[in-house]
């Protein structure tokens, strides 16, 4: 270092203020490119953000002025029976679809990290669902859970069984919405697959000479070594299935008698249909307080099972 | 534990265990992929059918008879045209405002240097976590007060203030590309923006790519924004075109899985011609798309 530096022949005499400058400049043209982002974070994201809390505080319509009516609508939500019921609906999707949707798409990684012939084409198909989402697909699941002329019905005829009403049923109508999401298991499985082709091989070797059969391997190397994605993956999961609520809007609306009623249509229904825009604002901060909660137990428990190799940190 | 190693079973079974495991994984990959393939033949059968073969019991999996008109039946049905149209607009705009806005941003936190930066890119990256139901209302009075609801704006503009997943993806991306190329173009006397434009964003074409690709396909499907911003019926996108034909007519479901088929046509062509770069946006990132 020292030697490649030769002594300052030709440096002019004003070269150290300027260093200074160049770095003044650099960190001009720092802020001048993330201008955009910085812009739409103080507009979209952060603005938006204490905007809320604050309209939180009011009754507003936004036909008409906001009128400040301080915690009332929070005292409101206390009492609220739909929003228990609601933010109980979707803590049931999101554990049902993230717990589940986990174990299907380790599973289909784990099937497709054995070296199959084929692979691409099994990878294609079980990724194919979950590129394609939205109303097209919420459509194509009414149909397909359709009580008499269903395809999941029909199939279960077959062995004799008269399957249950799906959707209209209270209390198959989210076991079905949960069935559904497995459907797209395949977006996390692409990653899961990423990360088990990334998984050393060494490990593996090491686990055989010391005889580790093949359920030993798995939960002394794969698993461990997966643990961090694993989290990864539950905690961006669950964020995004408890805030979802287009499929449930187009699907059930909501019903039946509410069985079906997630966080998220509550909150669209208050603000959008029934305008008020300050109950709804506390009730979407009540969900930003508890998502940070559950994120935050997700990271506490994740000290005892996830696991960092030394250098994998970042 | 150690009992396992010594079984005497298992030395005898291996080449035997080995095969048995193969013809397991591939009848689990088998079913597997009969049951995810299923819903798609589903669609396309019912949307080939006739209205009274729809709803037969039991339900017939092929159909009777294809009905290759159902596809433009459905389509004129309501003015889809116009719905395509407003959808191209408002997808093709956020692809592009997402590719423009992101790539600047990300070479700011991939190649320049300057007071606050790794805390503004954890602000990025928290981003990432806050519910849409929080922004979203402050969002609307937002533009409800400039006077933009029930146009296009809402769902073009903010595509143009970058967006953290994209920004990430770009950002880690730029990232391995050597910035020794950086410093002797800067010798040769190029400013940032020649940097980006001749070095960084040609040899970022898959990144580029896949950030296209997402931006597409989540805006193609969006349904939130459409729903809360648009009234008039002309300004409706494919999405929620869709949508009041389900509330019309959904009896006749022929006709609906019909153009629903039609609206995820760019979709799977998209997924079919570029799956490599939605893996390789995947596993750069080790997030989905969404």
């Amino acid at each position: 270092m020292t030697n490649a530096q030769p002594t300052p022949i030709t440096t002019p005499p004003n070269r150290k203020p300027k260093i200074g400058g160049m770095a003044r400049k650099e960190e001009r043209s720092f802020y001048l490119f993330i201008l955009p982002w910085i812009i739409g974070f103080l507009l979209f994201d952060a603005g938006a953000i204490i905007a809320s809390f604050g309209i939180s505080f009011t009754n507003w319509s936004a036909l008409s002025a906001p009128a400040y009516v301080g915690t009332l609508n929070y005292s409101r939500l206390i009492a609220d029976s739909v929003f228990y019921k609601a933010m109980g609906n979707s803590l049931y999707y999101g554990l049902g679809s993230v717990g589940l949707g986990t174990i299907v798409s380790f599973l289909l990684a784990l099937l497709l990290n054995q070296n199959v012939w084929g692979m691409s084409l099994f990878r294609t198909i079980f990724y194919l669902p979950s590129v394609v989402s939205g109303i097209a697909v919420a459509i194509l699941w009414i149909m397909i859970l359709h009580q008499d002329f269903g395809l999941i019905n029909s199939f279960l005829a077959w062995f004799g069984i008269k399957g249950p009403g799906w959707l209209v049923q209270p209390q198959w109508a989210m076991p079905s919405l949960i069935l559904m999401s497995l459907w797209s298991a395949g977006g996390s499985m692409v990653i899961y697959l990423a990360g088990l082709q990334s998984v050393p091989t060494h490990l593996y070797e090491a686990a055989e000479i010391d005889g580790a059969d093949t359920f030993q391997k798995f939960w002394t190397v794969t698993v461990p070594m997966m643990s961090p994605v694993i989290l990864y993956n539950l905690i961006v999961g669950f964020i995004a299935s408890i805030q979802g609520f287009v499929t449930v809007y187009v699907m059930t609306n909501g019903g039946p008698a509410n069985a079906t009623l997630v966080y998220g249509l509550y909150i669209y229904r208050t603000a959008f249909i029934n305008f008020q825009m300050g109950y709804a604002s506390a009730l979407a901060w009540v969900l930003l307080v508890v998502i940070i909660l559950i994120t935050v137990v997700q990271f506490t428990v994740a000290r005892y099972w996830v696991y960092y190799e030394g250098d994998l940190k970042s | 534990m150690q009992t396992s190693v010594v079984y005497p079973k298992r030395q005898l079974g291996i080449r035997g265990r080995a095969i048995a495991a193969k013809v397991i994984t591939y009848v689990l990959l088998f079913g597997l992929s009969i049951s995810f393939i299923l819903p798609f033949l589903w669609m396309i059968s019912t949307s080939l059918k006739l209205s009274q073969d729809v709803f037969t019991y039991p339900p017939s999996f092929f159909p009777n008879s294809f009905e290759w008109t159902n596809y433009p039946r459905g389509w004129r049905v309501l003015p889809f045209n116009t719905f395509l149209i407003n959808s191209l607009i408002v997808t093709l705009s956020n692809v592009a405002g997402n590719v423009l806005s992101c790539s600047l941003v990300a070479f700011g936190f991939a190649r320049l240097n300057g007071r606050g930066r790794n805390i503004l890119f954890l602000l990025l990256l928290a981003t990432l976590m806050i519910p849409r139901e929080v922004t979203i209302i402050p969002r609307f009075l937002m533009f409800s007060a400039a006077g933009l609801t029930n146009t296009l704006w809402p769902l073009v503009l903010p595509a143009w203030f970058g967006y953290a997943f994209f920004i990430f993806l770009l950002r880690q991306f730029f990232m391995g590309i050597p910035i020794d190329l950086d410093h002797s173009a800067r010798i040769d006397g190029a400013n940032n923006w020649q940097i980006l434009t001749q070095i960084i964003l040609p040899l970022s074409q898959p990144a580029l790519a896949s950030v296209a690709i997402f931006a597409f396909i989540g805006n193609w499907s969006n349904l939130l924004d459409p729903l809360i911003y648009l009234r008039s019926t002309e300004l409706y996108t494919l999405a929620l075109g869709l949508n009041l034909f389900r509330g019309q007519n959904f009896t006749q479901f022929n006709l609906l899985m019909a153009v629903s088929i039609i609206t995820l046509i760019p979709v799977l062509l998209m997924f079919f011609f570029s799956q490599k770069l939605f893996v390789q946006g995947v596993s750069l990132t080790g997030m989905g798309g969404r």
